[in-house]
């Protein structure tokens, strides 16, 4: 798998680093809501094809990327700046 | 037909040709009393305790593929009761002594071999926490053994103890662990539910599951619907997907697991041994093959290839530990998914929905467990009750904060 990070352009896998599903950009806004979190931290919907989920170019320029990629095939559909998909507020 | 030495002799004299298939291949019946879903080592290991434990009969196994085709055909076969906390150390070690009684329960030959599992370190921290996980292994009945480095340098001459990034302090054996043949496991558990009347039906999907009310009474498949009022998934790298198909969403995610094996070799390792600087480990098959691995490759997915990165550091890690590995060829390299939970650690329990139970989340580390799973998930479907070894592995311990987190990692699946 290569990665074309927004910012560095192509580069190998092994300069990035898997954060995890992009649930975890939407941290629910209440704290005392124990269903919430419970839910943000533990459950995931784990797909077989689209799944949307964070990245981060550890040893590149360190950004957070949010990548749509099929888990059938390793293929990757698009990737963003977390941070302007954060600013924008267009979570899925 | 019992397997013996005079059955060997008989049949070979007479060329071989009075040995009948392990198990018959069934098509399906309209309903049974318990559907398992997963024709893998636990699916299977659950229908044979269902029928010998529960004395049940009218059980289906459900195989989507061919039997053996999932994990319990993929793994790299290490069975160990070496766990840490209360909750996985009394499973883990009512599984080992399965393990050493399989071959006669089952009359068939797993090639269990208790060679022992040599866990190193490479720091004074490191040796204090095998010590730790040593009285740990102890208390719990097990066996444990901390080795210096002299110790070492005769039990295992080619480790490369001076390693300047990561020497070798000593370790610790557990002289019980060791491995066993895995598809034998598979064929072992298949031959001796099917004689206790399980019936075995591959190429068999399960699609849909037919659930009124929260509770479920069938389920769809390839070879059309069938009943059952209790029905049992054990899918293994696919349990998001099957429990899915009830509407359920699980504290698991899918990743892929890549092993490898070298050209055979003439006996050179006689144990088991896991690097302590990361996450590696290796033995040696009794055709002479190296059989080694690593950690998972760390991201979502249900390909069963790995990439590069993963292998690299295999074999790197492979090179700090034995040099010597660097003059033998690799001979082919595999992945399998595997179902990573929240907390590392599994879940055996119902569910939500009335009637359909949960057995997953194995991780990487599901082999070794392959008896104890059978036989608590048996226990499970037959009395609702959970086994008393089993009883940690409930499902909203997540929600509750009952983890189960040996790496101490949290809610991090591709991190335990
Ligand atoms: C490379 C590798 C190395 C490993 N090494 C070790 C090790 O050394 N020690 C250890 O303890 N563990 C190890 N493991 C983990 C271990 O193999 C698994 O945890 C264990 O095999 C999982 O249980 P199982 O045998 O029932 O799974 P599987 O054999 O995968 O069984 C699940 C079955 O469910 C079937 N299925 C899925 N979906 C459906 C459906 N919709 N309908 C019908 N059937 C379906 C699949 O086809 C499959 O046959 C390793 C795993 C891998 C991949
Ligand atoms: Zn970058």
């Amino acid at each position: 798998m290569r990665i074309n990070c927004p910012l560095c352009g192509e580069r190998d896998l092994v300069e990035f680093h898997y954060e995890g599903s992009s649930k975890l950009m939407a941290r629910p806004k209440d704290e005392n809501d124990m269903d919430a979190f419970h839910d943000y931290l533990h459950i995931r919907s784990n797909p077989a094809g689209l799944n949307n989920e964070l990245w981060s170019h550890e040893y590149g320029c360190r950004a957070w990327l949010l990548i749509c990629r099929d888990t059938n095939t390793h293929k990757i559909l698009s990737i963003d700046l977390a941070r302007d998909v954060k600013t924008k507020g267009s979570l899925d | 037909m019992n397997y013996s030495a005079w059955q060997i002799l008989k049949n070979g004299l007479r060329g071989g040709k009075n040995w009948r298939p392990l198990w018959h291949s069934k098509e399906p019946k309209k309903s049974y009393d318990i559907i398992i879903i997963g024709g893998g080592g636990h699916g299977l290991a659950t229908a044979y305790y269902l029928a010998k434990n529960h004395a049940l009969k009218n059980i289906a196994v459900i195989e989507k593929g061919y039997l053996g085709g999932g994990n319990v055909g993929r793994n790299t076969t290490i069975v160990r009761a070496n766990y840490l906390l209360d909750g996985n150390s009394q499973f883990f070690s009512h599984s080992l002594k399965l393990w050493e009684s399989m071959e006669q329960e089952l009359n068939f030959n797993t090639m269990m071999s208790q060679r022992g599992i040599l866990s190193l370190g490479h720091s004074d921290g490191q040796m204090d926490s095998l010590a730790r996980r040593g009285n740990m292994m102890i208390s719990q009945g097990d066996d444990a053994e901390l080795l210096s480095a002299e110790e070492l340098r005769d039990y295992v001459p080619y480790v490369n103890q001076t390693d300047p990034r990561f020497p070798i302090y000593g370790g610790l054996l557990h002289r019980r662990g060791g491995t066993a043949r895995h598809d034998a496991v598979a064929w072992g558990y298949a031959r001796a539910a099917d004689r206790l009347g399980v019936d075995i039906i591959q190429n068999c999907e399960v699609t849909g599951m037919i659930v009124n009310n929260k509770t479920i009474s069938g389920v769809q498949t390839t070879k059309g619907k069938i009943k059952a009022d209790k029905i049992g998934m054990a899918v293994a790298g696919r349990t998001s997907q099957v429990a899915d198909m009830a509407g359920l969403k699980l504290p698991i995610e899918s990743h892929v697991l890549q092993a490898f094996v070298s050209e055979g070799l003439k006996p050179c390792v006689d144990c088991e041994i896991s690097w302590g600087a990361e996450l590696f480990y290796i033995s040696q098959s009794d055709k002479g093959g190296l059989v080694f691995g690593g950690d998972i490759d760390k991201y979502n997915t249900y390909a069963a290839r790995g990439n590069l990165p993963a292998i690299e550091n295999v074999m790197e890690a492979a090179m700090a530990l034995m040099p010597m590995i660097g003059r033998a060829k690799v001979l082919r390299s595999w992945g399998g998914i595997v179902d990573m939970t929240m907390d590392g650690s599994p879940i055996i329990d119902k569910t939500p929905i009335n009637g359909l139970y949960l057995d997953g989340g194995w991780c990487y580390g599901g082999f070794k467990a392959t008896p104890a799973s059978g036989w608590c998930f048996a226990h499970l479907l037959a009395t609702d009750e959970h086994h008393e070894v089993a009883e940690k592995y409930t499902l909203d311990r997540f929600e509750k904060g009952y983890l189960l987190d040996e790496e101490a990692t949290g809610a991090t699946p591709n991190l335990h």
